[in-house]
């Protein structure tokens, strides 16, 4: 099953409203809730990312019976050094977003740590690619 | 504990029910439908949070409640009043005299439910040291919340600080203590004159525990009214009973019913959020956060917490400022010295015991939107759901006698309705000649009952 959200940049009012339809499909399907709440956090950090650091954005979530494949695909600055990025503390956020409470630096190890498998790639000034994926069964991680 | 039967003390009295779907539209957990033109319960989605019984203007819900009479089976008959109840009453009401009237109805003894919040406060915080990993702990005082926890967001059940909220430590204490003065156990009855239905559903089937302490739950709107006729008929009773066990409460107590009136006592970055559609929105976003810098969240079901419970009579906000009062007087007492609490029948006296006593089993998450327990299936049926969605108006308009085009889905899916219940799409039927006239109206009257389609010629409309 396939589905599509877009995503504005800058607008924090509507950040995670795509983790918020995926968290609720996963109820729907009943999946274990160890793995919902991580599809959540992983998705919910990345969906904050394309809003914090990129222009516009869209989502592709894929289920199948076996895991959720979700794809962000951002216009925007890109990501020069990903190693460099996925460090914890690292971020280049603008203090007014860091005012709102975003901007720790935390977002990508957060989405390392929870998604069972995370590609991330990138073009410095065109945009960037996440995409993050899940099974639902449960691994012995 | 993933019974399949829920106690509920909301009662839907059919004869009584005009199908108005008033409460079906306010039901924060879309747990009521219309069929046949009467209201009807979904036991599983429902958190007892009584919404619909404050929106129905029959009257056709109601709270059940324990048959008064059944005090007398018991010897020792103790009235557990939450400090709501004496903020019921305008403040020339003293709290001598409303004791004085629950003695003449029967009672042998009465005690505020409040006076363990302190021995509850350090085991909050005694737990919270304990449980750092499941950041923010969520109180879990208000039943209503446990519940709506439970079936809406079953990953926060680890988040709930898994103690028992300040009415079954007084109900153990005082029945300890009658114990100990040489009763027996099965002539004490204790009866919680409650101010919600959530509390009599909780005590009814505990979450988390085999039973209550609890013997009978008495309805706050009851006792209000006795109490009030009598006092309106000039009854003075201020020295006409010796109240037995009535140390004053502590300022904490008296509002710690009330809004942020436990997370003010917790140390700590704490919110208290009240209103079931607020906490619905909060915990919402909260479950897609990862780190968590909140300690600990107070939610409660009602607007201005318990002083906007049901079962109350008067208006909370009146309410609230009463208690506030009452607490600020207290506290000036308390300062000045002149409350001793370490006289005999002095909860304090029960630390160790209520300490051994304070924690309840798992809670476990009840999860009511999965669609089917195999993936397989329930990934048929979510596809289902969305094909059906696409043809639905999006209009919310509860025609179809489900309150949302997606909860008129997912009831489809699982059999309970039929697309044609929609009346966008009758219409569409209709135009398109695959439906009669006929046969829609047939299926409005089975949705919202034969008589609201009859010719009434009485009135001129
Ligand atoms: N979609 C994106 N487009 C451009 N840069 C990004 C994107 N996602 C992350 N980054 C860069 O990676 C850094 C670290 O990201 P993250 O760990 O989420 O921390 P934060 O968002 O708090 O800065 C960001 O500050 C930003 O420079
Ligand atoms: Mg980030």
């Amino acid at each position: 099953m396939h589905f599509e959200y877009q995503i504005e940049g800058g607008n924090f009012t509507r950040a995670g409203f795509a983790s918020s339809e995926i968290k609720k499909m996963m109820k729907q399907l009943n999946v274990d809730l160890g793995i919902i709440k991580r599809t959540v956090v992983a998705t919910y950090e990345a969906e904050v990312n394309v809003v914090a650091h990129a222009y516009s954005g869209t989502i592709y979530v894929d289920f199948d019976e076996e895991k959720v494949v979700i794809k962000l695909v951002d216009e925007g600055p890109g990501i020069d050094d990903i190693n460099q990025a996925m460090t914890e503390g690292y971020s280049t956020a603008s203090s007014t977003v860091r005012e709102m409470g975003f901007g720790a630096g935390m977002g990508l190890p957060n989405m390392k740590k929870n998604a069972d498998d995370l590609q991330i790639t990138s073009e410095v000034g065109k945009g960037t690619t996440v995409i993050i994926t899940m099974f639902f069964a449960k691994s012995e991680q | 504990m993933d019974g399949k039967y829920f106690h509920h003390a909301l009662k839907f009295r059919k004869e009584v029910c005009i199908g108005c779907s008033h409460c079906m539209n306010v039901c924060p957990t879309q747990a009521i439908r219309i069929r046949e033109g009467k209201a009807e319960l979904m036991d599983n989605y429902c958190v007892d949070c009584g919404k619909c019984y404050r929106a129905c203007p029959v009257g056709a819900i109601i709270v059940e409640q324990d048959d008064f009479s059944q005090i007398f089976r018991y010897q020792q008959r103790v009235a557990l009043i939450p400090s709501v109840l004496m903020g019921q009453f305008p403040e020339e009401v003293s709290l001598t005299q409303i004791s004085s009237v629950l003695m003449e109805l029967g009672f042998t003894h009465i005690y505020e439910v409040e006076h363990g919040v302190e021995v509850l406060r350090d085991q909050i915080v005694s737990y919270m040291e304990n449980h750092k990993d499941n950041k923010p702990l969520m109180s879990a005082f208000c039943p209503a919340i446990v519940r709506l926890i439970q079936v809406r967001f079953p990953t926060l059940t680890e988040n709930l600080v898994h103690l028992k909220p300040p009415l079954e430590i007084a109900a153990s204490f005082y029945k300890q203590m009658l114990i100990d003065q040489g009763n027996e156990e099965d002539e004490i009855g204790i009866f919680y004159i409650t101010p919600c239905a959530a509390k009599i559903a909780a005590v009814k089937s505990p979450v988390g525990q085999d039973d209550s302490p609890i013997t009978g739950v008495i309805n706050m709107d009851f006792i209000f009214n006795k109490v009030y006729t009598t006092v309106k008929k000039g009854f003075i009773g201020k020295n006409t009973c010796q109240i037995p066990d009535m140390a004053p409460l502590k300022s904490t107590g008296v509002t710690w019913s009330a809004t942020n009136g436990e997370a003010a006592n917790i140390p700590g970055r704490t919110l208290a959020i009240d209103e079931i559609s607020n906490v619905i929105e909060f915990l919402e976003q909260l479950e897609n956060e990862e780190k968590q810098d909140i300690d600990f969240l107070e939610l409660r079901a009602c607007d201005e917490s318990c002083a906007g419970g049901i079962l109350t009579s008067s208006n909370r906000f009146y309410t609230v400022e009463r208690m506030r009062n009452r607490a600020a007087f207290a506290k000036s007492e308390e300062q000045k010295g002149n409350y001793r609490y370490t006289s005999p029948g002095s909860v304090v006296q029960y630390t160790d015991f209520l300490r051994d006593n304070a924690r309840v089993g798992s809670i476990q998450p009840r999860s009511m939107d999965k669609l089917d327990e195999d993936i397989a299936q329930a990934m048929k049926k979510m596809k289902k759901v969305h094909e059906i969605m696409d043809v639905l108006p999006y209009v919310d308009c509860g025609l179809c006698g489900s309150p949302k085009c997606s909860s008129l889905a997912e009831d489809i899916v699982q059999g309970q309705a039929q697309m044609n219940q929609c009346i966008f799409v009758q219409k569409r039927m209709e135009q398109q000649g695959t439906l009669k006239s006929d046969d829609s109206m047939q299926i409005m009257k089975q949705i919202w009952g034969a008589e609201k389609f009859q010719d009434n010629n009485n009135q001129n409309v």
